[in-house]
């Protein structure tokens, strides 16, 4: 059945021809039905972001998904643009700032680090959820829903079967999530979404 | 030797030519310098210069005539009518307050009302010649001293008119005169409410023509691109408004003043300014030259003691008034002081009005002949009474207050000027209007200029390689200037003389290619822009992008060119050093110039550099040798 599209993905990669899992990821969900994909460097390549677009464009949507390759435990940097300029007082937060409340917020990210690495003893000392904690609370600050991220670790020593896998996962959550199959509640215990145990809630019929 | 007129301009020029450079070493100023040398080449000097010097002041006179239009043209009918108050005030009151003390005092003296009357009147008036030229030399027109100076000065002249008119009606004796000025006019003939009529009707004309019609003539004219027929144009102006105002009897000064004003808002006024300017200092220097031949020292040696009373009286009286007036009108001590000391002198006018006033039988030449000496005393002293107030009063008791006060009310200037708002400049200006910055465009063609105006955009018509032209848009206190021309020659020669006169400006150049930016660049231009450059850029950027180039990569791409295509072409100009004077032909050049941007282009390959950040290949190894090749990960 026809839905409107209901799953807006923000798409932040500066050097997209060096990148090897991101790339794959895109194809996975570029062009599904209901989905609107927007690549933001390609879109921008100035950062002259245009505010009122934009926020029409999110207005539009329900689902927001921000996909980007974690760097320096950050996204790239016209996310951070993206934010600054778009989430305006008065818009997004603050008084009068509902526009964005009841909406879903997914980040999407590939790290080179294994999972390993985001670990009180690993290299990188905090989670991964400690670590987006400002996109968490930026979320819930505009009165969104901070679903746990879907998380692609190792991309630097992926093979190209487990990126083809991560692309898949990506797709059944963006698909699930489009057709409101996700049950959140038992989703919120964990670390990621695309975690094994995870995914046996997502593409479920909530209350079906 | 009179007969000869190259003999008397010689003696004229070379009075000029010694006494001024050296009265202005001592810090006297030029008029003063005038006067001396008047009186040193006059006939109580060397005795180069005999009775025609009546004559040449005569003609002289003319250089006030051409001052008037000059202040008219600085000042719009706007500014005017902001100064009513101070011009019919204070000007009023000075004219009413002085003839008050000078004709009580004439009267104690036992002459009759009529007499007092007729010279508290002519004393009242000052010199606008020496005033107005001494407030510009020392930079005191825009204080407030300088304004309200200015506005008294105004009043006067303008009072001259029913003061001619009231001179025969006090006339106790039967006329003496020959030909009473008054009544060699067009319009003597007609009974009086005909010649008011005519009167209101010359200036009603005076301002329409020049609203309307003088404007499509200028344009005319200067499209014709011959810029000594626009300087013959605007003397034409004044030398006949000056012939139509003899004609209906008001004073020829008062109207070039008027037309003056009414072209203050055109776009020509820089232009006419600057055409005019040369005439009107010579001419004005020559009219203080014959005042200083004038001063007749028989008279003064036979009256010594009367005239030195007048003089002194006359200074002290208007003085007093003017002192007065000046802190009643809100000047502080400093301001009030400089504008009473400039202005307690008697005026050029009173030559004519005390000859006027003999021949219509109102004074008698006893009475008029140490009253001429005093006058002429009274304005060659004014420079001296300067000085007095500058270094002697001043620094005793003045105050220091602050001038600025006013100065911004009287003209504000815009930050950035513009040469040319063609097809490039319009684009800068622009840019600059729509945030908030003014902009004052110079440009030679008249009909960028007539579509500017009409767009509210502050423009004028003028080469802007004319250094008064740039001074009076305001240079001196802009931030940059912009020659967005496309003459390199030009650009060249306006470079060289803005960073002589204008130290403090910035320029900014339009470029018309990579030869003219070398030859701005080695002019010591800092900023230079290349006309084509960022189009071109902007170009290859989109071709790169509709080849399958990420955006964000071909923008970077094209900014990276661009930032190294800057490098080389400094580096060029650098090596260049004088080398492009070098007549080689300009083809020649522009190829070899090709060639070595090329060549830069290929030495430049190694740019990945930048995008290292982004890139993960050598992280990618780091990982591979410690966990081994084929590791996997979930």
């Amino acid at each position: 059945m026809p839905s409107p599209p209901s799953v807006l993905i923000l798409f932040a990669h500066p050097a997209l021809e060096k990148s090897r899992v991101n790339a794959v990821l895109i194809e996975a969900v570029r062009g599904l039905p209901g989905v609107t994909f927007r690549d933001l460097y390609e879109e921008y390549p100035d950062f002259d972001i245009r505010v009122e677009q934009e926020q029409s464009l999110l207005l539009e949507h329900d689902i927001i998904v921000l996909q980007h390759p974690f760097y320096w435990y950050s996204s790239p940097a016209i996310l951070k643009e993206y934010q600054d300029l778009v989430l305006q007082h008065g818009w997004a937060y603050g008084n009068g700032g509902e526009a964005l409340t009841g909406k879903t917020v997914l980040q999407v990210i590939t790290t080179g680090g294994r999972e390993t690495a985001y670990q009180r003893e690993g290299i990188n000392r905090f989670t991964i959820r400690e670590l987006l904690v400002p996109f968490e609370q930026t979320a819930r600050l505009c009165g969104m829903d901070y679903l746990p991220p879907f998380v692609a670790h190792g991309s630097l020593a992926m093979t190209p079967e487990a990126a083809l896998k991560h692309a898949d996962d990506y797709r059944r959550v963006v698909e699930a999530l489009r057709d409101d199959a996700v049950n959140r509640d038992p989703i919120r215990e964990h670390d990621r979404i695309n975690s094994e145990a995870a995914m046996a809630f997502v593409g479920v019929r909530v209350g079906g | 030797m009179a007969d000869d007129i190259f003999v008397q301009a010689f003696v004229y020029l070379m009075a000029a030519v010694v006494a001024v450079p050296i009265a202005k070493r001592f810090g006297l100023g030029s008029v003063l310098g005038y006067l001396i040398a008047g009186f040193i080449i006059g006939p109580f000097g060397l005795g180069f210069v005999g009775d025609e010097g009546e004559d040449v002041l005569h003609f002289a006179e003319f250089g006030v005539v051409i001052m008037l239009f000059v202040i008219g043209l600085e000042l719009e009918a706007e500014k005017l009518w902001n100064l009513r108050r101070s011009i019919l005030g204070l000007g009023g009151l000075q004219v009413l307050a002085t003839t008050v003390i000078i004709g009580a005092a004439t009267l104690a003296l036992g002459y009759s009302w009529q007499i007092a009357l007729a010279i508290g009147l002519i004393l009242a008036l000052s010199s606008t010649a020496i005033v107005l030229q001494t407030f510009n030399e020392k930079g005191l027109m825009r204080t407030e001293a300088g304004q309200n100076g200015f506005s008294v000065l105004l009043f006067q002249d303008i009072a001259v008119i029913p003061i001619i008119a009231l001179l025969p009606l006090l006339a106790v004796a039967e006329a003496t005169g020959g030909d009473d000025h008054a009544d060699d006019t067009l319009i003597s003939g007609l009974p009086g409410y005909a010649q008011a009529l005519a009167i209101v009707g010359v200036v009603v004309g005076l301002i329409v023509v020049g609203r309307f019609l003088l404007r499509p003539v200028f344009r005319f004219i200067a499209s014709a691109g011959i810029h000594e027929v626009f300087t013959a144009a605007a003397l034409l102006i004044v030398v006949g408004i000056a012939l139509l105002m003899g004609e209906v009897g008001l004073s020829p000064a008062l109207g070039t003043f008027l037309a003056g004003v009414v072209l203050a808002d055109s776009e020509y006024r820089h232009e006419l300014e600057g055409d005019i300017e040369p005439f009107k200092g010579l001419l004005l220097g020559l009219f203080f030259i014959s005042v200083g031949a004038s001063i007749d020292l028989d008279v003064i040696t036979g009256d010594w003691l009367n005239v030195t009373l007048i003089v002194v009286g006359l200074v002290i009286a208007k003085l007093a008034v003017l002192y007065a007036l000046g802190v009643r009108f809100g000047m502080g001590f400093d301001q009030s002081t400089i504008f009473a000391f400039s202005l307690a002198q008697g005026g050029e006018f009173a030559f004519v009005l005390f000859s006027l006033a003999e021949e219509g039988g109102v004074l008698t030449a006893s009475l008029t002949s140490p009253l001429i000496a005093a006058v002429a005393i009274s304005m060659a002293i004014t420079p001296l009474l300067f000085l007095l107030a500058e270094y002697v009063l001043l620094p005793k008791f003045g105050t220091k207050e602050t001038e600025n006060r006013e100065a911004d009310t009287v003209d504000e200037e815009n930050p950035v000027i513009m040469a040319g708002f063609g097809r490039f400049g319009n684009y800068v200006g622009r840019l600059l209007r729509a945030n908030g910055v003014g902009v004052t465009v110079l440009d030679n063609n008249a009909n960028h200029i007539e579509v500017l105006r009409k767009l509210g955009i502050k423009s004028f018509y003028g080469d802007a390689s004319r250094m008064d032209l740039l001074r009076s848009a305001g240079a001196a206190d802009a931030t940059l200037v912009i020659l967005s021309m496309g003459d390199v020659e030009k650009q060249l020669e306006l470079v060289h003389k803005i960073r002589h006169e204008f130290p403090g400006l910035t320029i900014l150049a339009r470029a018309r290619d990579r030869r003219a930016a070398t030859r701005l660049l080695n002019a010591g231009v800092e900023h230079v822009y290349r006309e084509t450059l960022d189009s071109g850029v902007k170009m290859g950027t989109d071709a790169l992008g509709m080849l399958g180039f990420r955006q964000h990569q071909a923008v970077r791409a094209g900014r990276n060119f661009r930032y190294h295509d800057e490098y080389h072409l400094r580096e060029m100009a650098e090596e260049a050093g004088e080398d492009h004077m070098v007549p080689i032909s300009v083809a020649r050049e522009r190829l070899e110039l090709l060639e070595r941007t090329l060549k830069s282009d290929i030495e430049d390959d190694g740019d990945e550099e930048r995008d290292a950040g982004w890139d993960t290949d050598s992280l990618r190894r780091d990982v591979a040798s410690r966990s081994g090749p084929g590791s996997e990960d979930g």
